[in-house]
């Protein structure tokens, strides 16, 4: 158990001042183990504050590596980064911020694979991800696991934050994620923030809720949006609140045990590992001379960046969707901004006898090593 | 009777942040008419507050009714 010296008690005397924190919420910071998934707009941020504020052991999780548009919003990364990878820049960072701290760095992918043992080292779990498959999975772990969870995304100027599934006194649970959007939309439905635009403020407030939050639920200070959700406007400040009701129904979506975990599709990436393929920049330039291959851009009418280094046909997702095109090639090449939309369209064009193959990272990262 | 609907984040974009509705007893005839008026919504997940809670049920709404739909954001 870690206790209070004279230094770490300088270093947190300003919180310790505080009559409803005091030393007992501060030993009980330095006492709680917190997992961050992604190191990203928000888990920037998060971490950030939750290192100065004396979190006693604090996991990273990230597989990502540091690129230069992130550094408008990825605060803890410099321009000397880019290229490494973010779960172990974030971890050295946050170390010399305050080397009293425990910091584990998992430059990894969290999937069902490795999501339930990584979760069972922590008390509480922060949800920093940007993509459905990722957050739904954090979910049901942190359910199986019995974890709380803090919740934080954006879309434009908006930012959503919450605290699922926390004990009570009682031992009574609270809602989850699944309890507001019972089912995992497609990726397709909402852009990301590559392709939907995001200003680094607004991550780093939504981050800093986040962090709030996960303070607040250690120490027992204040109401912790438990059992409801916020959504936040940065264009005019307005804040709406919403209560979440527990449904037993809900009960029915998580995978029942562990294995059925393991066995779960979240990505539409595992779902149609044997229907198409992800390729890379070589593969992709490789293939698109080759016999009997069509290359479709599957990005909306007047999407930029504007394509004319190689041949292709555009046909946006909103038409795929709707009525499926008869394509006579053998090869189908698919690309949108950042790999996101055209994987769906894979799957939806993939039919048994055509083989369909899905630029990674999109037309974006083909464009940026073009210029290499 | 008329009825304000607010919406957030990508539904405000693909309908209006403000949308005004008539003649609606309940939630279920409320979707009806949102979707008549704006059919992507059929495609779209979203959630359905009233008065400031997640609704899971058909639920009778009023004019005094405070009703918002709220989009999933996956960013971060």
């Amino acid at each position: 158990m870690a206790l209070l010296n004279n230094r770490t008690y300088e270093r947190y005397d300003r919180q310790i001042a505080l009559k409803q924190f005091g030393k007992t919420a501060q030993l009980k910071l330095l006492n709680t183990k917190v997992l961050v998934i992604g190191a990203g707009g928000l888990g920037c941020p998060v971490l950030q504050y939750l290192a100065a504020a004396g979190i006693g052991t604090i996991g990273i999780v990230d597989d990502d590596v540091v690129t230069l548009s992130n550094l408008h919003r990825q605060i803890l990364y410099s321009t000397t980064d880019i290229g490494l990878p973010k779960a172990n820049r974030a971890a050295f960072v946050l170390q010399q911020l305050n080397p009293d701290i425990t910091i584990n760095a998992y430059h990894t992918r969290l999937t069902n694979a490795n999501a339930l043992e990584l979760i069972s080292e922590y008390d509480i779990v922060i949800d920093g991800t940007d993509n459905f498959a990722s957050r739904y999975l954090i979910n049901d772990a942190c359910i199986l696991k019995k974890k709380p969870l803090i919740y934080g995304s954006i879309y434009r100027f908006e930012g959503q934050v919450a605290i699922f599934n926390a004990t009570d006194e009682n031992n009574i649970i609270s809602a989850n994620y699944r309890d507001l959007f019972p089912k995992q939309p497609e990726e397709h439905e909402v852009p990301s923030c590559n392709e939907a635009g995001v200003m680094g403020v607004l991550t780093g407030i939504i981050g800093m809720m986040m962090a709030n939050e996960c303070i607040k639920l250690i120490t027992g200070i204040g109401t912790p949006l438990i059992n409801k959700l916020i959504i936040y406007n940065s264009l005019n400040n307005e804040i709406f609140e919403t209560a979440i009701i527990a449904k037993k129904e809900t009960t029915n979506l998580i995978p029942v045990d562990e294995k059925a975990f393991k066995a779960k599709q979240y990505s539409f990436h595992c779902l149609t590992e044997h229907s198409f393929i992800d390729i890379d920049i070589e593969e992709f330039n490789r293939l698109m001379n080759e016999e009997n291959t069509i290359v479709i851009d599957v990005r909306e009418k007047g999407e930029k960046p504007v394509v004319s280094a190689f041949q292709h046909i555009n046909i946006p997702m909103s038409i795929l969707t709707k009525e499926m095109p008869v394509i006579h090639q053998k090869n189908i090449l698919l690309f949108c901004h950042s790999g996101i939309r055209s994987a769906t369209a894979a799957l939806l064009l993939s039919n048994g006898s055509n083989k369909v193959y899905n630029l990674k990272g999109g037309i974006i990262k083909w464009m940026a090593h073009q210029q290499k | 009777m008329q009825i304000t609907v607010s919406t957030f984040g990508q539904l405000a974009e693909l309908t209006s942040p403000k949308i005004i509705v008539s003649d609606v007893a309940d939630t279920v005839m409320l979707q009806q008419k949102l979707e008549e008026k704006y059919p992507c919504l059929q495609n779209i997940t979203y959630a359905i507050t009233v008065d400031k809670k997640i609704i899971a049920i058909n639920t009778a709404i009023n004019a005094a009714s405070s009703v918002a739909l709220l989009p999933p954001f996956s960013g971060g």
